[in-house]
């Protein structure tokens, strides 16, 4: 049974920092209080950045730019290559370039509506204050937004927001903010600044008196295991939405560096609070690999449907009008298709389970452009959606301007992550966490085109100014790489990959991670009740019995050995998902991307429970065999003032 | 369907290499490429041998992590397609299939089909960028930019890295992949400043690494998964005589102070 | 800029040179040149069919400035050596840049003549020297029966009699063709001279000056043979 929460008290442990002031102020306040680096002794600080996506890749090269000594790693062959790259949409920022409306505290008000009361107030703030910085930097930088035709910036309204706010670069936002970091990363490469470690894995953190201290990292073409030791780490380390092993994320992106980190102290706040997007294309086969997205912009002139009948079996084109249910229209008569990703997801999943979903899984519904193309002609729908429609084809064989599309729901992005506090720290000292890979700034549910916006801003904007205020209180002091807790910590990492490879069992890595994803789906996915909860909790932990007697490794851990940092990745999340679960079944109540059957209105809408669980869970890592213990970080709201969200 | 695949194994950058034939027996129409490599890989691991090693991540055609060559083809026959997002429809029952790593010597054999491009992360880091310190940005509308200068610096831009350029050029040059870069920043007034040393530091960049020279034969651009025209390769050569042209010997000018 | 990774060629007059495009700009400078001469040389053939007096005469003309003869003698010595030398390096070059070959290589895009560039290209140096001694001092051939220009149109009939050597040549001219085919289109490519408008344009026009060349310099020897130039 979940513990019953009555009193709103953070725990002594979550001390958020957050700066005294109204709102509007708060960060500059907090900019100009604090401590400044002298500019000589910057290179002698050595920063540790792992990840090199926008918010890793930003940061590092932010770090590289003010004179930090840096070193970053990533575990692709390139920095290009970080997921954050797939990001096809846009990125939000509170320009009004578009005169209809928008503001700062439009956008703050948005995030902090859309991600369900679950966010704090002042990061979301700054978050929307810094988002007009980061297009004039990527602007600079050279990244190739749409623009008008009198060389303006162009906008588009996304995700259902009232106020076109969405700058894009095609359907390839994310490559081009990406590309923009990264230029600017090997700009610092190139100048000295940083150093980069592609094809190089965190494995563990080093904490020295209580401080982050450095990492163990894993050459992965030689597998050879390094100490690096710095002033301070960073990561930006991505999501874990690959515990569900199938979503929407690359294959290699994996919660190591956090779970590590969550191992040695960083508290994990929110893991349940997890994006399922109602988007995706659905899964063909059991050798599924991953699943991919399809824009959210289609549900602008696409009908969402299914067949009245369960287990109608004819084609689409042969079922009539009248025994088609366009089941978002008819219950949610004011957004129809476009209401917000988590309330599309569960519509979509409650048809299904009534055996009315389409496809050979009859996991699926109908996405159907003949009404639009209709009305607006071919040749506009191939304007608008072109190339989603030739990806649609590519992959599935189907002409969507004929049938319509199927879609189903997927995993897609991690709200819940490390713990951090208004200066991105999380609970050990020196630890710094940015992008996905924190707790961030969406609360239960994040809104189109924020990501993106998240990862950047930590990156270019927060980190540089936090990180120096963090140096500035420590003289930079180069610690010995054989001191004791370094050597603890790769004597660690050595043990853990010695046990993988010893096991030698029976099932491959892939196989058993389709079982936990199977469990998490199923159990932790779009709806989730206690009961279900509970047995998800004891079947992982079967499964991770399991992959520790019979996982097999193949080959040595001194070459490139894809099966062994796969064992790695799935040894964690493993351990991770339950995690996950634990949290689902504290939070009784339904918000954002997490919902709980017991707590639903009579129409079947999450019912948030503002009394007792407007908190951040945040939980700490007590040993392998003990339960992990809950930290509570209460949230306040002075400005937006929590009310039910309703779209019908 | 049944696929016979023929498939370059290398243990190591130093080891020999040689083609193996596997046996796909079970191949989905439905699967990708890199998934019915997926399947081949759960079987030899079950047999106790090494899975074949070939990069990929996104799996969606945007991060250029995978690619090889497939029937002596970059990413497959298949027009402006990864092979992450080849479909194994495109092939038939019976098929003999060459899999074989993109080569060059600027891109080394890590193993088998994975191969090391930081070449071209050198190049970038050789002028590939508009030197704009964070927080130094004017207004983004500030400078106003040509909607046609915007959409060809974009179709540049859309460039991925996967190398499929360097593979599929009898000489492994590379001047598509810096072409698209230079295009893309060159054609941006915010990249004016720089375009000379840009250009300069690119194209001494891609001889440093060894890469050999543009006949203008297009075959890059046919392969090319997102559709890069050489267009971009005539803006590097006109940039570049241009910059020949105009700059001046290095004077040793200081910053003062 | 870049001064940290790269040993950054001198930039002195001729730095360009160190890289593969620097090469290439000689090449399609060189080729420039090397196209205009042969257009116009072939200009100058066509003067055959206008009789052997025309054509006595036009030969007179091209000798008639010793000066400016050698002047365009030693430019277009300058240009083939120019040609040939960079083009040696950058195979080279192309050669170090793959030195391990595919198992299988399948061509998508590229042309027959474009990728026989560097096949094209020796045995047309060859045929340059060959014809040299052939025609323009003669020392190759006994059959070449009245030595200078004054009678140069005796000397291409009683050259192109020898039915071998016609054929040699329209074999030779074949191969002109195919480098002109890619080749002059290519020059434009390297010098940066490409539009959607106009690239089509110089593909064609490209493609025009190939078989031009091809038509006009077989067109002599062809017309020797079947006996209506004598």
């Amino acid at each position: 049974m979940p513990e019953v929460l009555t009193t709103p008290i953070t725990s002594p442990k979550l001390d958020s920092r957050i700066p005294e002031g109204p709102i509007q102020d708060k960060w500059e306040t907090a900019k100009f209080k604090m401590k400044l680096v002298n500019p000589a002794n910057k290179r002698k600080y050595n920063v540790i950045v792992v990840g090199s996506g926008l918010a890793g890749g930003a940061a590092a090269a932010s770090l590289g730019e003010l004179g930090y000594n840096v070193k970053c790693f990533t575990y692709n062959d390139s920095p290009r290559r970080a997921h954050s790259i797939a990001a096809q949409g846009g990125i939000n920022a509170a320009k009004n370039y578009q005169n209809d409306g928008d503001s700062v505290f439009r956008l703050f008000y948005d995030t902090v509506k859309g991600g369900d009361y679950r966010a704090r107030e002042a990061n979301v703030y700054r978050l929307a204050q810094v988002s007009v910085n980061i297009i004039d930097q990527c602007v600079a930088q050279g990244v190739p937004f749409a623009r008008e035709y009198g060389g303006t910036l162009a906008n588009r309204s996304f995700g259902g927001a009232q106020v076109s706010r969405t700058f894009y670069a095609r359907g390839q936002t994310g490559q081009q903010l990406l590309l923009g970091a990264y230029q600017a990363l090997m700009r610092q490469v190139d100048a000295g600044t940083v150093k980069l470690f592609p094809r190089t894995e965190m494995l563990d953190v080093i904490i020295v008196d209580g401080r982050a201290r450095g990492i163990v990292s894993r050459n992965l073409i030689t597998g050879q295991m390094d100490i690096h030791m710095a002033d301070c780490v960073i990561l930006g380390t991505g999501g874990y939405g690959n515990a569900f092993y199938l979503s929407t994320n690359a294959k290699n992106c994996n919660a190591t560096a956090a779970w590590r980190a969550y191992k040695r102290g960083a508290y994990f706040a929110n893991p349940c609070f997890t994006q399922i997007h109602p988007t995706c294309i659905p899964v063909s086969g059991e050798y599924q690999s991953k699943l991919t997205l399809m824009s959210e912009s289609l549900r602008n002139d696409g009908r969402i449907w299914v067949p009245k009948n369960a287990g109608d079996k004819r084609r689409a084109s042969q079922i009539p009008e009248d025994e088609r249910d366009y089941f978002l229209e008819r219950r949610y008569p004011a957004f129809g298709n476009l209401v917000p990703r988590d309330v599309a997801s569960r519509a979509a999943k409650a048809v299904c389970d009534e055996g009315r979903g389409v496809g050979p899984s009859g996991l699926g519904v109908y996405l159907d452009f003949a009404d639009s193309i209709q009305r607006l002609g071919r040749h506009k729908i191939e304007e608008r959606y072109g190339n989603l429609f030739e990806m649609y084809e590519s992959i599935t064989g189907e002409n969507p301007y004929e049938a319509p599309m199927r879609i189903f729901p997927a995993v897609h992005y991690t709200m819940g992550g490390l713990w951090v506090d208004y200066n991105l720290m999380s609970t050990v000292s020196g630890l710094f966490v940015g992008g996905e890979a924190n707790f961030s700034d969406h609360g239960a549910n994040r809104l189109g085109a924020s990501a993106l916006m998240q990862g950047l801003a930590d990156g270019y904007f927060v980190l540089p100014y936090t990180i120096g205020n963090f140096l500035a209180d420590h003289r930079p002091d180069k610690l010995n790489e054989h001191c004791p807790e370094a050597l603890e910590a790769l004597a660690n990492v050595k043990d853990i990959t010695k046990r993988l490879i010893s096991v030698n069992g029976k099932s491959t890595v892939d196989e058993l991670h389709r079982q936990l994803g199977k469990v998490m789906w199923n159990k932790c996915g779009m709806a989730r009740n206690a009961a279900g909860l509970q047995e998800a909790i004891s079947e992982i932990r079967a499964i991770r019995e399991e992959f520790w007697k019979d996982v097999k490794v193949i080959g040595t851990d001194d070459n490139l050995n894809h099966t062994l940092e796969k064992a790695n990745r799935v040894a964690d999340f493993m351990e991770l998902g339950e995690l996950i679960c634990r949290d689902a079944l504290t939070r009784a109540e339904s918000c954002g991307g997490h919902f709980r059957e017991e707590y639903q209105t009579p129409e079947g809408e999450a019912k948030r429970d503002d009394e007792n669980f407007s908190f951040v869970s945040a939980w700490e890592y007590k040993g392998a065999s003990i339960n992990p213990e809950l930290h509570k970080e209460h949230l306040t709201f002075e400005h937006v003032k929590p009310s039910q969200r309703s779209y019908k | 369907m049944r696929l016979i695949l023929h498939v370059w194994r290398q243990s190591g950058p130093n080891a020999p290499g040689r083609m193996v034939r596997y046996d796909a027996p079970n191949v989905d129409e439905h699967m990708s490429f890199l998934e019915m490599l997926d399947v081949v890989n759960e079987e030899l691991i079950k047999k106790n041998e090494e899975p074949i090693h070939f990069d990929h991540d996104c799996r969606e055609g945007i991060c250029g992590a995978c690619g090889f060559m497939v029937n002596g083809v970059a990413h497959g026959t298949q027009p402006r397609t990864t092979v992450c997002q080849l479909h194994m429809r495109h092939f038939k029952d019976g098929d003999e299939v060459y899999i074989e790593p993109f080569r060059a010597v600027a891109f080394p054999i890590v193993k088998d089909l994975v191969i090391n491009r930081s070449a071209f992360d050198r190049i970038i880091s050789a002028g590939g960028y508009i030197s704009t310190p964070a927080g130094s940005a004017v207004d983004a509308n500030a400078v106003l930019v040509r909607k046609e200068n915007a959409d060809l610096a974009m179709d540049a831009a859309a460039c991925i890295g996967c190398g499929a350029c360097v593979a599929a050029c009898p000489n492994a040059s590379a001047s598509l992949f810096a072409g698209a870069k230079i295009s893309h920043l060159n054609l941006l007034p915010q990249g004016r400043a720089e375009a000379s040393e840009r250009v300069r530091g690119m194209v001494e960049a891609m001889n440093h690494e060894q890469f050999g020279n543009c006949t203008n034969i297009g075959e890059c651009e046919a392969v090319c998964p997102k559709g890069i025209s050489i267009e971009n390769i005539a803006r590097m050569n006109r940039e570049y005589l241009s910059a020949i042209w105009s700059e001046r010997p290095e004077t040793g000018g200081g910053d003062g102070g | 800029m870049s001064t940290a990774t790269l040993n950054t060629p001198s930039r002195s007059l001729l730095g360009f040179y160190s890289t593969t495009l620097g090469k290439k700009l000689v090449m399609a400078i060189t080729g420039f040149i090397l196209v205009g001469f042969v257009v116009g040389h072939m200009a100058g053939n066509l003067q055959v069919f206008l009789g052997k007096e025309v054509f006595n005469r036009y030969a007179a003309l091209l000798h008639s400035s010793a000066g400016l003869l050698w002047t365009i003698r030693l430019v277009l010595l300058a240009s083939v050596v120019m040609h040939i030398v960079s083009a040696v390096q950058l195979a080279l070059l192309d050669k170090k840049a793959r030195p391990q070959r595919y198992v299988k290589w399948k061509s998508t895009k590229s042309t027959y003549a474009s990728r026989t560039m560097y096949w094209s290209g020796p045995i047309l140096f060859v045929f340059i020297v060959y014809h040299l001694q052939h025609l323009t001092t003669g020392r190759l051939h006994p059959t070449q029966p009245f030595p200078g220009y004054h009678m140069a149109y005796e000397n291409v009939v009683a050259g192109f009699q020898v039915v071998p050597v016609s054929l040699f040549y329209i074999f030779a001219m074949v191969l002109l063709c195919l480098h002109l085919y890619h080749g002059v289109w290519s020059m434009f490519q390297t010098l940066g001279i490409a539009h959607p408008r106009y690239t089509p344009l110089l593909r064609n026009l490209a493609v025009a000056i190939a078989f031009a060349v091809l038509a006009g310099f077989s067109s002599v020897p062809l017309a020797v043979m079947l006996g209506f130039v004598r």
